[in-house]
């Protein structure tokens, strides 16, 4: 199955640019469905990034975040080929990771 | 009520208590290795959700769970936000700050049901900057603070959100 | 009102420029002339917008607001329709359940097409969209028909629209009294009243454009389909033209159509003629 994270990470030579957008619904708890039910809170808690086996960038989120979310740093370092690992979790213990090059 | 009953406790850690004096400077260790005696302000490892700072309804209340400190305002802290949101539910706001040695970085919006909308660690060797697109139920302040050097710092901007369109 | 005497001066202004074009009335099909219709829209909106390149119409109301821009630009560093564009590259490559693909039913194997539809199919005597001809191929490959509004059709329609970037539009209108009748009937509902707020699609995209209806900001109609299909911040999600027009409808509160009915199909056929040279930006964001 495909991740549901999509990163883009670019290497200046001095810094590495990182986008990641992410497929998740971000539900935040607090929007009612066509039936006025409240759909339940749904969203990714902590967003990891890491290069050389530490962390570069650590995302704590709550609902409101928007949906399909995205986020954007940089960090000193980080060559071309190397690997940034790219994980999340969510409120419900749902979890993603991917790795992707720096290019 | 953002409920988090369901999947953090069962596999996470403990959340951190507030956030202490020292900033922790992490240097070519392993992550984990905290000096000892020293209450860890922050830890560079993919844990503690601040949990309760994502409970509070004021800005005051999440900023304290976060960091147990007040911020002062900062021209340093340069926050872009649109003056009028296109949508509320995807506001782009990003931050940039010339403050030395940041450790975190956090966005609130005073309007919103929670007021915390997200909590960037930010190790060091990492730009203090980041960019990220939020959920504003209505105009409000965003509110963006920097811990940095150990103290705390902090820039407001206003941004509009209206519900608009065609009877939509 | 500011607005209304816009409003006034923006119509007495068309009206001169229709006239001045003898542009037909829609009531005499043999004066029908798209090519002098083409001129004229385009007249009107570069007039209206000295400032604008004639690509920058196909940004809706990005183009006319400073600030929807920057969002905009900020969002399309990683756009919300990503995932709908993987989702119809993936579905396009893959075979239906007899062995054959979408490419099979179009030229170049649907790949760069997307600026030639919507067509005039001269067997059938009607106006021919894209996603009227996806699906099509579809039913003729033995695949359940898709909803025309979202999901898969307008993921398909995504990919499709990203292998024509930058193509200009390119419509064409073949010297046959049928196709000459749909391009006409297309732009008679353009200009048409309807529903309870009695507005036209001109009422808005014509004599407003870059004004607001409530806070929204109008996109011109010139370009106007260049973007499509495409992600709504309004919407959450992606749609295709079917769901503008429909949605458009309902929201001035006239009846929607069944889409793909005649009325929009010919719609579709003279927005997107008389935007021909305008390129193809879809998939596209609005707020």
């Amino acid at each position: 199955m495909a991740s549901t994270i999509r990163v883009r990470a670019t290497s200046s030579g001095e810094t590495t640019e990182v986008q990641a957008l992410i497929q998740h619904p971000m539900e935040s708890g607090f929007v009612k469905d066509a039936k006025g039910e409240i759909i339940p809170p749904h969203f990714i808690q902590q967003l990891t990034f890491e290069y050389g086996g530490k962390p570069v960038f650590v995302a704590d989120w709550g609902g409101g975040i928007s949906k399909d979310p995205y986020v954007k740093f940089a960090f000193k370092g980080g060559k071309k080929g190397d690997d940034l690992k790219v994980s999340w979790i969510d409120n419900k213990g749902a979890s993603d990771t991917t790795t992707a090059k720096i290019q | 009520m953002t409920k988090t009953d369901d999947g953090l406790s069962a596999t996470r850690r403990l959340i951190l208590q507030g956030a202490g004096a020292v900033a922790l400077v992490v240097l070519g260790s392993a992550f984990g290795n905290l000096p000892f005696g020293l209450a860890p302000a922050f830890a560079a490892a993919n844990d503690k959700y601040p949990e309760e700072a994502f409970k509070a309804k004021s800005e005051a209340d999440a900023i304290k769970a976060l960091y147990g400190k007040t911020p002062e305002a900062s021209d340093k802290v340069k926050v872009d936000a649109p003056e009028i949101a296109e949508n509320g539910a995807v506001v782009p706001v990003s931050v940039t700050t010339t403050l030395p040695d940041v450790t975190s970085i956090s966005f609130l919006v005073t309007e919103n049901p929670v007021v915390l909308v997200a909590s960037y660690k930010i190790p060091a060797g990492t730009m203090p900057s980041v960019g990220n697109r939020i959920k504003m139920a209505k105009t409000s302040n965003v509110i963006v603070v920097v811990e940095a050097g150990g103290k705390l710092y902090s820039a407001t901007k206003e941004v509009k959100v209206t519900v608009g369109g065609c009877g939509g | 009102m500011k607005l209304r005497t816009k409003v006034q001066l923006s119509l007495a202004a068309f009206g001169l420029v229709l006239l001045a074009f003898a542009a037909p009335s829609v009531f005499a099909a043999d004066k029908v002339d798209p090519v002098a219709d083409a001129k004229a829209f385009k007249k009107f909106f570069y007039e209206k917008f000295p400032k604008l390149k004639p690509e920058d119409f196909v940004n809706g109301p990005y183009s006319m607001n400073e600030d929807l821009y920057k969002q905009w630009q900020e969002k399309e560093q990683f756009p919300p329709y990503e995932f709908a564009l993987e989702a119809g590259k993936e579905m396009f490559s893959k075979p239906f359940k007899n062995g054959k693909t979408y490419g099979d039913c179009f030229a170049n194997k649907g790949i760069g097409v997307r600026q030639d539809y919507p067509t005039f199919d001269e067997k059938e005597g009607k106006v021919i969209t894209l996603e009227l001809a996806l699906n099509r191929c579809r039913e003729a490959n033995g695949e359940p028909p898709f909803s025309y509004l979202r999901d898969e059709m307008a993921s398909l329609t995504a990919y499709m629209a990203f292998t024509s970037r930058g193509k200009p539009f390119d419509i064409k209108i073949p010297n046959d009294p049928r196709a000459l009748e749909a391009y006409e009937k297309g732009k008679e509902y353009f200009y048409t009243r309807r529903g309870q707020l009695n507005f036209s699609c001109a009422t808005c995209h014509v004599q407003s454009p870059g004004e607001r209806v409530r806070t929204e900001v109008l996109a011109p109609a010139l370009g106007i389909l260049n973007a499509m299909p495409i992600y709504r911040s309004e919407w959450s999600g992606m749609g295709t033209t079917s769901r503008r027009f429909t949605t458009c409808n309902s929201q001035i509160r006239g009846v929607p159509l069944t889409p793909q009915d005649d009325e929009y199909r010919n719609v579709e056929y003279y927005l997107s003629y008389v935007s021909n040279g305008l390129p193809i930006s879809g998939p596209g964001a609005r707020p």
